[in-house]
């Protein structure tokens, strides 16, 4: 009797684990991994839930989404009604519930995770938003009264389209402008359908456009229309700049225009928006390697490499100049990168692309590094080891080192205050910038960060809008921005 | 969904649509390009805006067909529709009255320069427009840039038209003839007088194929006359988001798309353009022989 309570103890620190597909299936496919829990399955992850009655769960979630509240309603199988309470707060669950970083949000905060696994918020924020799509009864909240107020959203990634749904949920009449041929932004052009299957993204903006949000495509605001004469001329009250970081960023060696060099949103747009993992069936081409050296240790190199390998290269090699513990990325995409047979080359830097002499990359020179004193980061700095160059082949190569802020739309907003690096400036927790009406948040604002984070620009921003429209002040402080 | 208003084929192989755009009408201008989509299953490809009209609210833009989707775009008629048109793209062409400019199209290249072209000449230059093509029937637009051009000049590679050769031909007599009237300067006799106030080149804009452009930038630097082209890169969004397009100007890394289109011809290398361009030839015969296949 006491060993069997003592097993359920036991039990009880342990998260009910996701099933996924096999590695070696799933490095044959661009089905998503994890298949989401059952609803058994989900009951009995949301019973390790204590109800705290101070949670601080809650705390780590920018979007404030009631965690225990829609544990509550999982652990009595209201699935229904628990996905309606995460959507008080929350548009994109079934996004956020794949792509956030629970680690070191929610879960971070959960007290159950003190002695063991924490609660897996994120698999059960997951699972009852996919329950809710596939029961066919997506819920419209009532519309509210129209405000009769216009407002511009620039930008249809996860921040614009937060703050789009919560602007219309306010009765503002919104108009939701994207500059590619898709809404989604970065869970369209970037995240891999393996770890975002397109069909979710594309109900989650069908659920936007229901709560009557108007999208217009193919807009590239900066150059179709300019900011100024969306807020003198057509009409708009304000305007929320939600574009992303932009410009990929290289390292400035030697080879890196050769053919086979891609920047990490070249390679990832061409497979993820533009479909070319079906070429020829979809018109886009994309290079499949037989050797390829990804360069970087975020999450987007995280999944150019498991991009490359599902394109069905032989042998996937992930450069990084640190050591494993410093790489930025999430824990489960390195673990699913080792598990596909991803191979890691730590504390190693490029030097320079070799060419093959018709101007196709045909290998990469390496430098083996060392970590010396932290840096600003906080990381200790990666030094080169002299003389230990060596050279591999391969005949992909792609970057994945970050962004740098696109010019394209504040270059023609020149009362718009942006930071030495070409970031808008804008109040953190307003979204506020240097031009009346204008607000502004995610990478645009902050550089390459998380989706959460854009959304709770998203949220945050609405809020101000909200609060704008009321009073019509305006005072940018230019304090408390967020850097 | 964007509707083709109007379609002439130039010849076998190159085609001219005007395409219904209120809003990019209303914003292009010289030296801007767009990008469009087919359908669902499309590629994204930039072209050039050759004309538009804001009244009419449309754009036009000149195409030649060389692969499956330019094949595809070739059949479209008067009517159907294009799933995307993105745009007024890239930075517009600098205009301003440099005196006199040289303006150079080859082959597609003509539609491209016409409008600068006509934007120059509005703005006080003296124009000299040179337009080549490998034939007589690969040649359009020859009224339409006599119109804006003070002097033209057509050349053909096969001779089956105006003069047999290539543009850099009549390129270098004219930048010659600059010099010998210069030379002639420190010699000022009374015949001399009038060719003297002939002003000189100041610009060359040339618009073409890249190993045209290249042999363009090749010759004026022989003379030291700023030579601007406008660049024809492979790209995916066009906003400068994916660096497909990324050139060397100058030693430096550009993106077309967002830098340019438009450089200094002399600090462009063109070999890294050319083998850049070259860079989906295997794709792109496969997209074609199962296109062919279908047709």
């Amino acid at each position: 009797m006491e060993e069997q309570e003592e097993k359920k103890e036991q039990k009880k620190k342990i998260k009910v684990k996701m099933r996924e597909q096999p590695p070696l299936e799933r490095i044959k496919n661009f089905n998503e991994v994890p298949h989401g829990y059952s609803p058994e399955e989900a009951v009995e992850e949301a019973i390790r839930c204590l109800s705290c009655k101070r949670p601080t769960c809650v705390d780590y979630c920018p979007v404030e989404v009631d965690i225990p509240g829609f544990l509550k309603l999982v652990k009595e199988g209201e699935f229904l009604e628990a996905a309606y309470k995460v959507k008080e707060t929350n548009a994109l669950p079934a996004v956020c519930g794949r792509v956030c970083p629970q680690e070191v949000q929610c879960e971070s905060g959960c007290i159950v995770g003190k002695k063991g696994e924490p609660v897996a918020i994120g698999n059960l924020e997951r699972f009852v938003a996919d329950y809710e799509a596939e029961k066919g009864e997506v819920m419209i909240p009532e519309k509210p009264k129209p405000t009769g107020r216009k407002i511009a959203v620039i930008g249809s990634g996860p921040g614009g389209l937060t703050c789009a749904a919560d602007l219309a949920m306010s009765g503002h009449q919104v108009t939701l402008f994207e500059a590619l041929h898709k809404p989604g932004g970065v869970l369209i052009y970037g995240i891999p359908e393996f770890r975002l299957p397109k069909l979710i993204v594309e109900r989650e903006v069908e659920y936007i456009k229901k709560l009557g949000v108007e999208l217009v495509l193919n807009a590239v605001i900066g150059k179709i229309f300019t900011v100024d004469e969306l807020l003198n001329e057509q009409g708009y009250d304000a305007c929320f700049i939600c574009t992303g970081a932009g410009l990929p960023m290289f390292m400035g060696i030697p080879g890196e225009n050769l053919n086979g060099v891609y920047s990490a949103n070249e390679f990832l747009t061409r497979a993820n928006l533009m479909k070319s993992y079906l070429f020829p069936r979809y018109d886009t081409p994309i290079k499949r390697g037989r050797w390829v050296a990804v360069v970087g240790g975020g999450n987007v190199a995280m999944d150019a490499a498991r991009v490359a390998m599902r394109l069905g290269s032989e042998k996937v090699y992930l450069i990084y100049r640190r050591s494993e513990a410093e790489m930025p990325a999430r824990k489960a995409e390195v673990h699913h990168a080792h598990e596909e047979g991803i191979e890691f080359l730590f504390l190693t830097n490029p030097v320079r692309y070799l060419d093959d002499g018709q101007g196709n990359v045909r290998g990469v020179e390496c430098i083996k590094m060392e970590l010396g004193e932290p840096d600003e980061s906080g990381r200790r700095r990666p030094v080169p080891i002299k003389g230990s160059e060596f050279q591999m082949e391969v005949d992909i190569a792609i970057p994945a080192l970050g962004t740098r802020a696109n010019p394209l739309l504040p270059k023609t907003m020149p009362d718009l205050k942006l930071n030495k690096r070409g970031y808008i400036i804008a109040e953190e927790a307003t979204g506020m910038t240097s031009k009346r009406g204008v607000f502004a948040g995610g990478d645009i604002v902050t550089g390459a960060a998380t989706v959460i984070l854009a959304m709770g620009a998203g949220r945050k921003a609405a809020r101000a809008i909200n609060e704008y429209l009321k009073w019509k002040y305006w005072d940018f402080s230019g304090l408390a921005i967020s850097q | 969904m964007f509707k083709i208003l109007k379609k002439e084929e130039k010849s076998d192989l190159v085609i001219l649509f005007e395409i219904a755009a209120k809003d990019i009408a209303k914003k292009a201008k010289p030296g801007n390009f767009f990008i469009l989509k087919i359908h669902e299953e499309g590629e994204r490809i930039p072209l050039t805006i050759a004309d538009f009209d804001r009244d009419k609210g449309t754009i036009t833009s000149v195409f030649q067909k060389v692969g499956k989707t330019t094949y595809h775009l070739g059949i479209l008629n008067e009517g159907d529709y294009l799933s995307d048109v993105i745009g007024p793209l890239g930075n517009p062409s600098h205009i301003e009255n440099f005196g006199k400019v040289v303006c150079v199209g080859g082959g597609v290249g003509i539609a491209p320069v016409y409008p600068i072209t006509k934007a120059l000449k509005e703005a006080g230059n003296k124009i000299i427009s040179i337009i080549g093509a490998r034939s007589k029937d690969l040649l359009f637009w020859e009224d339409k840039m006599r119109k804006v051009s003070d002097e033209l000049i057509v050349t053909t590679d096969d001779g089956s038209y105006g003069r047999k050769g290539v543009v850099t031909i009549p390129l270098e007599e004219i930048l010659k003839g600059d010099q010998v009237k210069a030379t002639k300067k420190h010699v000022p006799s009374f015949e001399d007088r009038e060719v003297v106030q002939e002003p000189s080149v100041n610009l060359v804009i040339a618009i073409g194929p890249p190993i045209m452009m290249k042999f363009v930038c090749k010759t004026t630097e022989k003379f030291n006359v700023k030579t601007i082209v406008s660049l024809n890169s492979i790209m995916v969004d066009g906003t400068g988001m994916c660096g497909a397009c990324r050139v060397e100007v100058g030693g430096e890394t550009k993106f077309a798309c967002v830098d340019g289109p438009e450089f200094d011809g002399h600090k462009v290398d063109f070999d890294l353009l050319m083998k850049r361009l070259q860079m989906y030839l295997v794709e792109e015969k496969v997209a074609m022989d199962m296109y062919s296949g279908k047709m």
